[in-house]
């Protein structure tokens, strides 16, 4: 399942609905990205994605996820719009009956929605708005899978 | 052909989408009209190895033919996750 949201979602609750869904699989990982709280100063994201794109991108990427490793499910939850420090940007989860692939597929999941999703995020803090730069690590990530 | 910018690009050419009146046969010859357009487009565009471009929603590359395309995105590397 993929979704795109403005609104907040508690990873927990995502987590426990997605384990009753996939109670056979025996093996869930999960990934769950904050805002990151900068010390002392207001730390605000802004997240500016690209509707309809978005969709068809995130779709891609977990069903490459699907296809290459054996997972029962696995799902996607990403936020746009203004969030506040220490709230959720974003959850994977993967299902599988073998740990390795669920762990395999999760960092893949991630590793592409970091360079392949039209996300932009926006950093606000005391100092001003500074948009945050891709970096070449999250490139270079791609290469081994 | 519909024309999206988004993040820094949006912001440097001060719009979100516009409508664009082009023969352009590519994204480069796109680029081109539009940097010589006026100065906001020029420094949007300075620089297009620190742009990517979409097509239809579909990532594309500088050299990639417009031929039936409507929508064109373009936007820095993406930062998601």
């Amino acid at each position: 399942m993929i979704r795109v949201q403005d609104i907040p979602f508690d990873a927990g609750t995502e987590l426990n609905s997605f384990s009753s869904r996939v109670a056979g699989s025996g093996a869930v990982v999960s990934f769950t990205g904050l805002v990151r709280d900068v010390s002392g100063g207001l730390s605000v994201m802004e997240i500016e994605h690209y509707p309809v794109m978005t969709e068809k991108a995130l779709g891609k990427i977990r069903d490459d996820a699907m296809a290459r490793w054996n997972l029962a499910d696995a799902l996607v939850i990403h936020r746009y719009g203004r969030l506040e420090a220490g709230e959720v940007i974003m959850m994977v989860a993967t299902a599988s009956r073998h740990r390795k692939h669920a762990f395999e597929a999760a960092e893949f999941l991630m590793d592409y929605l970091k360079s392949r999703a039209p996300f932009w995020k926006k950093e606000v803090t005391e100092d001003g708005a500074e948009w945050v730069a891709s970096k070449d690590d999250d490139e270079d990530a791609l290469k081994r899978w | 052909m519909q024309v999206l910018y988004f993040a820094w690009v949006r912001e440097r050419i001060g719009v979100p989408r516009e409508d664009v009146e082009t023969s352009a046969a590519t994204v480069n010859d796109l680029v081109a009209e539009l940097r010589a357009r006026e100065e906001r487009y020029e420094a949007a565009f300075a620089d297009t190895s620190a742009l990517r471009v979409a097509l239809d929603q579909e990532l594309a590359e500088f050299d990639a033919p417009l031929a039936g395309v409507r929508e064109v995105a373009f936007f820095p590397p993406m930062t998601g996750g």
